[in-house]
């Protein structure tokens, strides 16, 4: 009973401090086991990397106290443009347009840079009495018992908590440690992600190209400036990352087209080669998963981040009302109701960004005008389309209080 | 049955009945085991205690240990799925259980829960002739296993400080009730093993209200306890009390 903490949480990423957060809200003491030391976690600089996160996520942030922090760094989406394209050739004429003005909530989402978001989650942090920070520190074994769950740290320390959570991304070893096995596959795809500064505005509009060898989208960012994600097979990626930066806008500028005006980089490149992998079960005796550890999943329409910010408040919900009741926040009976609500939402989004991409990855004639009629159909129906509208803010689903 | 008899004074409760639950005993923590139904029960439950609780004596559910400084009576306690979140809210618990395999049970399961639980194999009649009295009275699931209903809520009724609040559950008497209690949760599901309960032995809400009153208690609140198939959940509702239900009622000062 005697614990270190309530909860014991391996990762300091995104996923991991947001938890910590969502946690303390209902006054649960929370350790974070973070394997970088702080330092390198407060790192300033712009680095490219930014996040489209949707209205509900925006909601949950707000409520753990990190929005009011970057919402002056944040962009509005205020459209989504998806559209069809080939490199070279002029957009089909069909595409979707999402207009925010479609539904009463606001924007869809907004676009933040990681910069501003991990410094504001490293501030809400450092305010919480209730929460630890290790930096530095990891984890080298877990065990758990009937009433608790022991991690070692490389340092030699122990610690101790009612429940274990991994935050750990998509190579899990909190996961892994616990005998969690996962199932996933390799798209033979990588992302190409960096970010452009641009002569003319954007607007606040998102657009979503899908071409042949994957979907491009430009991203607004606040000032002239847009994230872009870019999927090229493997080996092609492979060969355009190796390029130097003048070759390397050469092959962008043809996909992205010249409706922004002049385009330079503004920060690093990076690659991330796309696979999909969900753990068999979310949770263990004592252990949850949160985030990329429990479905690491394709980022192609940005839902990485939002499905874990949704593990997030469904997890701290129930673990929330479990501890008004008095019972045993780390029992089985407790979170089987977490990967009772996440599980299944989960398997959906995970299938639904695998087929979307698999069916607009495709070059072949046919498939390409049956989606450019679909895409037009869509379109042509406002009550589908706001249904389309909603689900792209994270509306949609059985959502969590801190989301609503 | 012989020691039971002896070791727990005028009893009302019928020792068939204990029995049936002595039997069970064992599998009191497994929520995938024979007390499956009750664990799939315990959150809505709690959360009607627990909300009970907080509103007699003005405590705030999110705050630490609660309930500190509140001592709580669980009558007919089996494993102690009631006694260990109340612990847990900080306050001083007693169980007690007229089946004696119960408590070995639960007091090895609160030891290794790191939770100190005063767990008694006794009677609530018993306990009220020694003059015990508690701030709350959980009478959850009982009072359809007795044998003579108004002398035992009497009991209740006594084990009660002034002003006291007396948590009492059951099931409602009617064909819908007979059907889902009996035919559905021990034929059906099989959730609960043949004979766990007989159907003449449920008691209606107003019949409740009325045996309460006659034990000199005021009944204050009814909800019902709905099982929702598709979500495969429990509800606390205010209009459906047709099968399960739950009471609060206050010793007048």
């Amino acid at each position: 009973m005697d614990h270190d903490s309530d909860i014991l949480i391996v990762g300091g990423g995104l996923n991991g401090p947001a938890t910590a957060l969502a946690l303390a809200l209902s006054g649960l003491r929370v350790t974070v086991i973070d394997a970088l030391p702080a330092e390198t976690r407060g790192d300033d600089g712009f680095d490219g990397r930014g996040y489209a996160l949707a209205l509900a996520s925006v909601r949950l942030l707000r409520r753990i106290g990190v929005w009011d922090r970057v919402a002056a760094h944040s962009q509005p989406m205020l459209e989504i443009k998806v559209t069809d394209g080939r490199a070279g050739e002029a957009p089909s004429p069909f595409f979707l347009h999402f207009d925010h003005a479609e539904i009463e909530e606001g924007p869809m989402g907004h676009m933040v840079e990681d910069r501003y978001l991990r410094r504001a989650l490293t501030e809400a942090m450092a305010e919480s009495d209730l929460i630890t920070v290790l930096g530095g520190e990891t984890v080298v074994a877990q065990a758990v018992d009937d009433t608790g769950a022991r991690v070692t740290l490389a340092s030699g320390r122990t610690l101790t908590g009612a429940l274990l959570i991994g935050c750990d991304g998509r190579r899990s070893g909190t996961a892994e440690r616990a005998g969690i096995k996962r199932t996933g596959w390799d798209y033979g795809q990588t992302a190409l992600v960096c970010a452009i500064d641009h002569e003319k505005p954007h607007g606040g509009v998102a657009h979503q190209y899908f071409m042949p060898p994957g979907p491009l989208a430009i991203l607004p960012l606040p000032g002239n400036r847009s994230s872009i994600v870019w999927t090229e097979s493997k080996d092609r990626a492979a060969q355009i990352q190796a390029l130097d930066d003048v070759s390397y806008l050469q092959v962008l500028r043809p996909r992205f087209g010249d409706f922004l005006g002049e385009i330079s980089l503004a920060g690093k490149r990076f690659t991330y080669p796309l696979s999909l992998t969900v753990a068999n079960d979310f949770i263990a005796a004592r252990l949850a998963l949160v985030g990329d550890a429990a479905h690491g999943m394709h980022p192609i329409a940005g839902q990485g981040l939002n499905a874990g910010l949704r593990d997030i408040g469904a997890l701290a919900q129930v673990l929330s009302e479990a501890r008004a009741r008095g019972e045993d926040i780390g029992a089985l009976t407790v979170l089987r109701r977490y990967q009772e609500w996440r599980r299944f939402d989960t398997a959906s989004l995970a299938l639904a960004t695998d087929m979307s991409n698999k069916l607009f990855s495709s070059d072949n004639p046919l498939l390409r005008a049956a989606r450019d009629i679909g895409m037009g159909a869509i379109n042509a129906m406002p009550r589908l389309r706001r249904t389309f509208i909603r689900e792209a803010a994270g509306l949609t689903g059985d959502l969590p209080d801190l989301m609503r | 049955m012989q020691s039971d008899a002896q070791t727990a004074p005028k009893s009302t409760i019928d020792p068939a009945e204990v029995a049936k639950f002595e039997a069970m005993a064992a599998d009191w923590w497994d929520p995938d085991g024979k007390f499956k139904p009750l664990h799939m029960l315990n959150p809505c439950r709690l959360d009607y205690i627990t909300r009970q609780i907080a509103a007699e004596y003005d405590r705030d559910l999110s705050a630490d240990r609660p309930f500190d400084g509140l001592r709580i009576l669980d009558i007919g306690c089996g494993g102690g799925l009631l006694c260990e979140p109340m612990a847990r809210l900080g306050a001083t618990v007693v169980g007690a259980d007229a089946a004696e395999r119960n408590i070995p049970v639960a007091r090895i399961h609160a030891e290794q829960s790191g939770l100190e639980i005063d767990y008694r194999h006794t009677t609530a009649e018993a306990m009220a002739a020694d003059g015990e009295q508690f701030d709350v009275v959980l009478n959850m699931e009982v009072v359809e296993h007795v044998a003579d209903p108004l002398s035992y809520l009497t009991a209740c009724h006594d084990l009660l400080k002034p002003r006291g609040l007396h948590v009492c559950s059951t099931i409602n008497r009617n064909p819908k009730s007979f059907a889902m209690a009996i035919v559905g949760a021990e034929y059906v599901m099989r959730w609960l093993p043949k004979g766990t309960h007989d159907w003449r032995k449920f008691i209606t809400p107003d019949e409740l209200f009325d045996l309460m009153r006659k034990a000199g208690l005021d009944p204050v609140d009814r909800k019902g306890f709905v099982f929702n198939p598709v979500s495969w959940q429990w509800r606390l509702s205010d209009r459906d009390l047709s099968v399960n239900y739950v009471t609060a009622s206050i010793r007048p000062e």
